[in-house]
């Protein structure tokens, strides 16, 4: 039930994003499905007591991977499909903990608030360079033996 | 080759398409990419083009006129970049001549694609009570997390059009969440305070600057991300000033 809950939400949520960056209609759906499947990883990995840093970065893996897969099938952008899909993995509560401890005058726990921000932020973009460079490679296998096929066959 | 009046025509089709990608929030690599796609595809090979998030520098080649574009804002609009990269792939297929291809841009640069204010709107207010769930927070403060987000969107649209200067923009945004959050707070409605602020807050939150600032990076297009990681942060700090404030009263 709980899971249920997560991927529905985290569903709407995204394609709410999808709406406020005014991504293309017909690929709202699938903006929606893109920040599911990133959200439910990240979760996954949370509720098996995983830290969150590695959460986030498996996170935005995924969804950069099938950011890929939809943007080659749609012939859009792969930015299109990812932009809204992080959103969910922006680390909004230590953000606002980082702000917080500030207002209060505290702020050792405002630079360890910050730190973590940061590192988390790096986990996103460091998911989505990685998985970047992962399919660029395997497109690369593909037609390297499309094109062998085809010697072969002529 | 082509013509003179031709390649005039041509230089500025091609910044008018790097021009509108980086306005739209597209990535440095993307711009640089179609541009000299495009050009190679009009039998300019040796184009060359700078592009950083303030201005567009683009040489033909050889005796051929560099021209610049100004950039003076971005935005976030992923249907404007996958529409000029679909006529960008229509160009280099051949299948649009370049006046077509042209008139295609210029059409795209005078409409407006956005979905209506209250559609943005209701999005973001919907939005904001999903998120507030998924930061576990509780069901009762969904309904506020819901009013927040969107007047604390609204308000930020509404500001936007205004000053046209974004940072004040997303502060009194920002500013307007927190306070809703305290003042439903303060009445009793609201149960955590916290988590209606981080729900409602998400709209604001810089998401594509923050991914694109890095990637350009990683791709070494240094200036380009320095400048871009420049804007998310002052964005984070304007929506960080406008929640302490809140918090303060």
């Amino acid at each position: 039930m709980d899971w249920f809950v997560q991927g529905i939400l985290s569903f709407i949520g995204t394609a709410g994003f999808g709406i406020i960056f005014n991504a293309p209609k017909r690929t709202l759906f699938h903006c929606g499905l893109v920040g599911m499947t990133g959200w439910l990883i990240y979760y996954a990995f949370i509720q098996k007591g995983i830290d969150a840093v590695f959460a986030t970065f498996a996170g935005a893996f995924l969804i950069s991977i099938v950011a890929h897969v939809l943007a080659r099938q749609f012939k859009t952008p792969m930015i299109v499909f990812s932009v809204a899909g992080i959103i969910p993995l922006v680390p909004g509560g230590l953000a606002y903990n980082a702000m917080r401890t500030i207002v209060e005058n505290d702020y050792v726990k405002s630079i360890q608030y910050g730190a973590r921000v940061f590192i988390i932020a790096g986990a996103i973009v460091m998911g989505l360079v990685f998985a970047e460079v992962f399919m660029q490679l395997i497109f690369n296998e593909i037609r390297k033996r499309k094109a062998k096929l085809s010697k072969m066959t002529s | 080759m082509i013509e003179i009046t031709q390649e005039e025509l041509a230089i500025d089709c091609f910044l008018l398409a790097g021009r509108m990608l980086i306005q739209s929030g597209a990535e440095t690599y993307r711009a640089e990419d179609t541009m000299l796609r495009m050009a190679s595809s009009q039998g300019l090979t040796d184009a060359q083009s700078f592009v950083t998030p303030t201005g567009i520098i683009f040489s033909a080649g050889h005796k051929r006129p560099t021209r610049i574009a100004q950039i003076s804002s971005r935005t976030t609009d992923l249907e404007k970049i996958a529409l000029i990269n679909s006529v960008s792939r229509k160009l280099t297929a051949g299948v649009v001549t370049l006046e077509e291809a042209y008139e295609e841009l210029l059409k795209i640069e005078r409409t407006n694609l956005f979905f209506p204010i209250w559609v943005q709107v209701v999005a973001s207010a919907i939005a904001s009570g999903c998120f507030l769930i998924l930061f576990k927070g509780t069901w009762i403060d969904v309904p506020f997390a819901v009013i927040t987000g969107g007047v604390g969107y609204l308000i930020f649209l509404a500001m936007h059009s205004l000053t046209k200067v974004k940072f004040f923009a997303e502060f009194t945004g920002s500013l307007f969440v927190g306070l809703l959050s305290v003042l439903f707070y303060k009445i009793g409605w609201g149960y955590q305070l916290d988590k209606i602020v981080i729900g409602s807050v998400m709209p604001l939150v810089p998401g594509l600057p923050i991914a694109n600032a890095v990637r350009d990076l990683m791709a070494g297009h240094f200036v380009s991300g320095v400048a871009k990681g420049m804007e998310a942060l002052l964005t984070a700090f304007a929506i960080g000033a406008g929640i302490a404030l809140a918090l303060s009263f």
